[in-house]
């Protein structure tokens, strides 16, 4: 029976892969269903900065070739996906969703796109986010909001799908894309995995080469997938790894076999349970989905143990110095010169060009944490700010460090509330940075982590849990993921209205 | 610490971004609540701790010496470098007049 566009378009990486390979459906013809997807949902949902069906189609075609001629297929073979606005590709615009890239029109491609184009996937377009990845709900990009498919039972609100990578979460949970690419900086894969009952993992920093993607805070930015289960994760993640001597911070290691090591038994594991992530106040739903997790990995075998991250309170605001410095020094390339946008007004000199020409490309919040990063970089303030926020860095990744003397992998919230409205949040930036509190600490201490949807809240909408792990220990983050999965049963998915 | 309208004004000079008085006016409150919420971080004992200079320990190499290793950054890709800048003019980045 040859399925419909919107069978195919149900299916994630591993189905797709799988009926590609065994001659079920042609990639072309998931390509083709999936582009129409695409097309039907940008204008409600703006997931999209970029489409490009062209490309998806181009490269399922190459597939259905080597399949036809008997050539092994890649571990993305006939898979389109979205590919977050973050990752030069060549030929294509990557803007970072910022008008000072607006135009920009890289002649190289990402290592991490490179390696996906190899193991067979496809590009169905580059995905919005927050503008530089700077944001938790997507609202700063310069080319619109991404709507979340998502919405409150008995109401058309417009809610936030998370961000940074907001169109790569929007995208995936509306089954537009069975898988995306995200960048994870301070929680932007995780929390907006979360905030759209989807999966996401960000390895261990240095297992995604940083090449090739705009940088944002380059001690913190890593890539990783999203899709919508453990498994499609473990297959993307293995196809996006690995070692890449362009990337000075790549790690020099082999790429395991995630997929096929995954196991959801975890007798003779240990998950640790942070005390200071129960804060007062705690969303009642948050809690209780946390509380279930618990009960969950008991059940698959695991031993609950209470733990120690004394420092937790302190990641929040030592993040916020540590990101905005690395990126006030990233972005000062946007000068004008070289490549991107260029305000020369009338009889301007070369520093008056500079300034007008990042006023009028920058956007409010790429501004504003341009400015702070510059502040506590500057003479005089330097040690109080920069230097005390690098030494608390040291105690929260030797907290992890403790932590992982006894326990296997740390079970927590990925994010404190449910996907909040668009609008809520952006009038107080420091609420806005509050919602990256669980996420934060793994970021700082570059560590594995990954979140998966757990249940709904009371609005009907998606809860994560987050998973994090030893450094280089993807597979144990994986594994518990899968036994949260298995346990979890969770099938909701918005209702299409778009 | 805390900052003022001046401080605000020296900064965006620093960041090379060009603000209007109002821009200021309005940076100058959520600049102080952000540092006065990151504060903080001056009660925790740090005394004896090293900042983090790499979070993962990875070691630094070194590319082989070779002219062209690369091909993407070895030479003979001008049109390329060029192909993106605002005034890309007889294979130069053109800018305006620096010196009077």
């Amino acid at each position: 029976m040859p399925k419909t566009a919107s069978e195919l378009t149900d299916l994630g990486v591993a189905a797709i892969r799988e009926g590609v390979a065994k001659g079920e459906f042609t990639a072309v013809e998931v390509a083709g269903a999936f582009n129409a997807a695409v097309a039907a949902a940008q204008p409600a949902l703006n997931a999209f900065i970029t489409l490009t069906p062209e490309k998806a189609l181009e490269a399922a075609a190459a597939v259905d070739a080597d399949r036809a001629a008997g050539k092994p297929l890649g571990k993305m073979a006939g898979v389109p996906i979205g590919m977050k606005d973050l990752f030069a590709t060549t030929g294509t615009k990557t803007t970072a969703a910022s008008n000072i890239l607006g135009n920009f029109v890289p002649p190289y491609e990402s290592t991490v796109s490179q390696k996906l184009w190899d193991a067979g996937a496809g590009m169905l377009g580059k995905l919005n986010l927050d503008q530089f990845a700077m944001g938790s709900s997507n609202e700063t990009s310069a080319f619109g909001n991404v709507i979340s498919p998502w919405r409150r039972e008995g109401s058309e609100a417009q809610l936030a799908p998370g961000g940074s990578s907001g169109g790569s979460s929007a995208a995936v949970s509306a089954r537009i894309a069975p898988a995306a690419t995200g960048t994870d900086t301070g929680g932007s894969i995780r929390q907006p995995a979360a905030f759209t009952g989807i999966s996401g993992i960000k390895p261990t920093y240095g297992r995604c080469s940083r090449w090739g993607i705009v940088a944002f805070a380059s001690s913190l930015d890593q890539a990783g997938p999203m899709a919508r289960d453990v498994r499609d994760c473990a297959i993307m993640l293995e196809a996006m790894a690995g070692f890449d001597p362009k990337d000075s911070t790549s790690l020099d290691k082999p790429v395991p076999d995630w997929e096929a090591n995954l196991n959801a038994d975890l007798r003779g594991k240990k998950v640790g349970i942070p005390r200071e992530y129960r804060m007062d106040g705690m969303d009642a739903d948050v809690a209780r989905v946390w509380d279930e997790g618990i009960a969950w990995l008991k059940d698959a075998g695991a031993e609950i143990v209470d733990i120690n991250l004394a420092h937790t309170k302190y990641a929040l605001p030592a993040y916020y110095i540590i990101a905005p410095a690395e990126a006030s020094s990233n972005l000062a390339r946007y000068d004008g010169v070289r490549y991107g946008l260029r305000d020369l007004p009338q009889g301007a000199g070369l520093q008056d060009m500079y300034a007008a020409t990042r006023a009028a490309g920058f956007g409010p919040e790429v501004k504003r944490r341009i400015m702070i990063g510059t502040y506590v970089l500057s003479a005089g303030f330097y040690d109080a700010y920069y230097t005390q926020a690098q030494k608390v860095r040291t105690l929260i990744s030797r907290d992890f460090m403790d932590a992982f003397q006894t326990v296997d992998v740390i079970l927590a919230p990925t994010a404190p509330t449910a996907a909040f409205g668009l609008g809520e949040m952006v009038s107080d930036p420091l609420a806005m940075y509050l919602n990256d509190v669980f996420a934060v600490p793994a970021s700082l201490a570059g560590l594995p982590a990954m979140s998966v949807p757990a249940g709904l809240d009371r609005q009907g909408l998606p809860l994560g849990l987050q998973l994090i792990g030893r450094p280089f220990d993807e597979q144990g983050v994986l594994d518990a993921g899968l036994a949260i999965e298995a346990r979890a049963g969770f099938t909701a998915r918005p209702a299409k209205w778009w | 610490m805390s900052v003022d309208t001046a401080t605000v004004a020296r900064i965006a000079a620093l960041a090379r971004i060009k603000v209007t008085d109002e821009e200021i006016a309005a940076m100058v409150p959520e600049l102080n609540g952000i540092l006065a919420w990151v504060e903080q971080l001056g009660e925790v004992n740090v005394e004896g701790i090293a900042p983090m200079t790499a979070v993962i320990p990875n070691q630094q190499r070194l590319r082989d010496d070779v002219i062209g290793a690369d091909p993407l950054t070895g030479g003979d890709v001008r049109e390329k470098v060029l192909s993106n800048a605002p005034a890309g003019e007889h294979g130069f980045f053109g800018v305006p007049k620096v010196i009077e």
